[in-house]
């Protein structure tokens, strides 16, 4: 069984932290998915710097643009996977990258060389389920998921989408791009309930997860949780000490009881 | 092959299609059922006939460029007057045309992105016009050098939004009405400018231009031997292409923005140096680097200043039914130079480019033989850009505007 089917059929309290690859550097990358995982993360949300992320709001287009700062592109990310590899981290990464640097890259090669050096999803937010044939087949031809998304707005679509879901189901929460926010999309629940009734995988919820009680919400109703601009600000918070030698464990232990404390209820 | 496409998917050839994120997608198909309807109902095709004729001034002039002609030696030219229409070029056909369906399909606000201003301008210009709340994302940088632009949209009642992300020009103010879009699809219309987007954008807004190019052929006696127009999204070209693409004696020719030399990194021609790839849910040409980043392009018209193009233009390149070339900042002001000064026409920088290519092509020519030149927007928007570069030829020196 592919290892992001595992973790999501096997914890009932799925928590999916999502971090941009590179923000604010590589070696931080390593450090903090080593952290994550220490924190209780189920699966790694690994996102690929693009410059136009249709899908993401202000915070993680501004880590994007640390990131692409530092010259990080998909090569730069599946090295980084191979790296965390080396370094006994085991925990399910799924990468979370536009349509065009995978098509640049080669759609075939990338999916092969990221499996090789460790990938075990991908997420496509710009590849809806009309376009993701292709990207599906080869995932699945290197023993990788490809994650689908549903949002409040894909009403008779989710049907469609939730059958064939791959690993989990990402359930958009709120309407709008990736952030931080203080409440729900009213018609998250009745989504939600409609999503799970036709998914043959778990759900995680994600945009707009940020707090404790949503995570416990949502664990609670047995969902997952993934939660990414909160966590990338913690992070753009700490970007000085992160960059600095002397002081990087400490902000990693810091960025560690931040997480720790999104899931502890 | 004309009207075989786009299919189903909104390809043209493997161009094309909905590369978007799932939560834009309902609205793309609430739009793609809203916009068959609409295209088949008399009554909406009447009132958008109608608002053209009356409103925007349609049918536009064709106008035999004499003195042109003769100084050029060659092919007889012709100009299709969109300069114009109402706000002063072809945008306004399109806009009328998303803003009527946006009431018919019960929206009251809109949203839109805008490059220089012009579409910009045409949008707060039929918002105006119906009543429709409306906002204009606009590059922050962009806003900065189309000052007067801002004011007018402002004038029109419209609210213009800074794009600040990325490179803070065209490209993130229309990733910014994409994302604003996202988030208010209930009651909100996106109107893009251009044949770009995702589908049924290339396919709703070549059917909203079309009438250019319907017009022009009626208006001609006969056929030309060539159709030039410039492309950066590339609606004006389709809109003007449409109608001869099945006239195999009828060459097609777009004009692409060279900027300083497509053999330096300043310019935005996306059909000759870019390559495949997806940018605002189209899969097309485009400039980008090595590893799939988009980059900013460069060209001394706003209006060119694209780094995708529409996918039917990808399309008509690879099929070779349209052949494009680049045409560079200082070949462009030399045409609108020329043009301005044999004929009384001061076009759009944007349109200068076509001009251009239309100069070269017609010294080839014979005298028994005519282009016919899209001149899709008029220069008072340029004239400060034109002072300027005329200034720096010359060797004096100037302030940049401000």
């Amino acid at each position: 069984m592919n290892r992001v089917e595992e973790a999501a059929n096997n914890n009932d309290q799925l928590f999916i932290p999502y971090i941009v690859a590179g923000d604010p550097t590589i070696e931080v990358t390593i450090d903090l998915a080593r952290v994550l995982e220490e924190s209780g993360a189920h699966i790694l949300e690994l996102g690929v710097p693009y410059s136009d992320p249709l899908a993401d709001g202000p915070v993680i287009q501004a880590a994007a643009n640390r990131s692409l700062q530092e010259g990080t592109s998909l090569q730069t990310v599946i090295d980084t996977v191979r790296q965390i590899r080396e370094a006994g981290i085991k925990i399910p990464i799924v990468l979370f990258c536009y349509v065009n640097p995978i098509l640049k890259y080669g759609l075939h090669d990338a999916v092969k060389a990221a499996s090789e050096a460790g990938v075990d999803g991908w997420l496509v937010p710009d590849l809806p389920y009309e376009e993701n044939d292709e990207m599906k087949k080869t995932c699945n031809e290197y023993g990788n998921v490809l994650i689908s998304l549903v949002a409040p707005t894909s009403n008779e679509r989710v049907k469609r989408i939730a059958t064939e879901a791959q690993g989990f189901l990402y359930c958009v929460s709120s309407l709008g791009v990736t952030g931080v926010r203080e409440e729900f999309d009213a018609r998250l629940d009745t989504f939600i309930t409609a999503a799970n009734e036709s998914s043959n995988v778990p759900l995680a919820v994600g945009f707009g997860v940020s707090k404790r009680e949503h995570v416990a919400r949502l664990h609670k109703q047995g969902y997952g949780a993934v939660v990414g601009s909160r966590i990338v600000k913690e992070i753009e918070k700490h970007e000085t000490m992160l960059r600095d030698p002397h002081q990087r464990s400490k902000a990693l232990l810091q960025i560690k009881t931040f997480v720790q404390s999104l899931v502890s209820s | 092959m004309q009207q075989s496409y786009p299919d189903h998917k909104g390809r043209y050839g493997p161009f094309g299609g909905k590369y978007v994120p799932e939560t834009v997608m309902a609205a793309l198909e609430e739009l793609e059922a809203g916009l068959k309807e609409a295209l088949v109902d008399e009554a909406f095709l009447a009132e958008y006939e109608e608002v053209l004729r009356e409103y925007a001034g349609r049918e536009t002039p064709l106008t035999y460029a004499k003195r042109l002609s003769e100084i050029v030696g060659g092919a007889k030219i012709y100009l299709k007057r969109e300069d114009l229409l109402h706000t002063g070029a072809h945008k306004i056909n399109n806009a009328i045309g998303q803003a009527l369906l946006a009431k018919r399909m019960g929206k009251t606000k809109i949203v839109a992105e805008t490059g220089a201003g012009q579409h910009g301008v045409a949008t707060a210009t039929v918002a105006a016009k119906y009543g429709l709340e409306c906002k204009i994302f606009m590059g922050e940088k962009d806003m900065e050098r189309q000052k007067l632009n801002v004011f007018r949209m402002e004038l029109l009642g419209a609210e213009v939004v800074p794009a600040t992300s990325g490179s803070k020009t065209l490209k993130d103010a229309t990733n910014e009405a994409i994302r604003y879009w996202v988030s208010h699809v209930d009651d909100t219309m996106y109107l893009i400018g251009s044949v770009v987007g995702p589908h049924p954008y290339p396919y709703m807004v070549r059917e909203f231009q079309r009438v250019i190019g319907d017009e022009a052929k009626r208006q001609m006696e006969q056929l030309p031997d060539a159709v030039i127009a410039c492309v950066g999204g590339g609606s004006n070209a389709i809109g003007m292409f449409t109608s001869f693409l099945n006239e195999p004696t009828v060459q097609l020719f777009g004009a692409e923005a060279g900027g300083k030399g497509i053999e330096t990194p300043e310019h935005a021609a996306t059909l000759t140096k870019g390559d495949r790839g997806v940018i605002h849910g189209s899969l097309t040409y485009l400039i980008q680097d090595e590893h799939g980043q988009i980059i900013e392009p460069y060209s001394i018209s706003a209006g060119l200043d694209y780094p995708g193009i529409g996918p039917e233009h990808a399309y008509l390149k690879d099929e070779e039914r349209v052949h494009y070339e680049a045409i560079t900042d200082a070949e462009a002001i030399e045409a609108l130079v020329k043009l301005t000064q044999t004929e009384g026409i001061l076009p759009a920088i944007e349109s200068a480019h076509a001009v251009a290519l239309a100069l070269k092509k017609a010294r080839t020519m014979t005298s028994d033989q005519s282009i016919l030149i899209c001149l899709s927007g008029r220069g008072d928007k340029d004239v400060d850009t034109i002072r300027n570069v005329l200034s720096e030829t010359k060797g004096e020196s100037h302030d940049e505007p401000s």
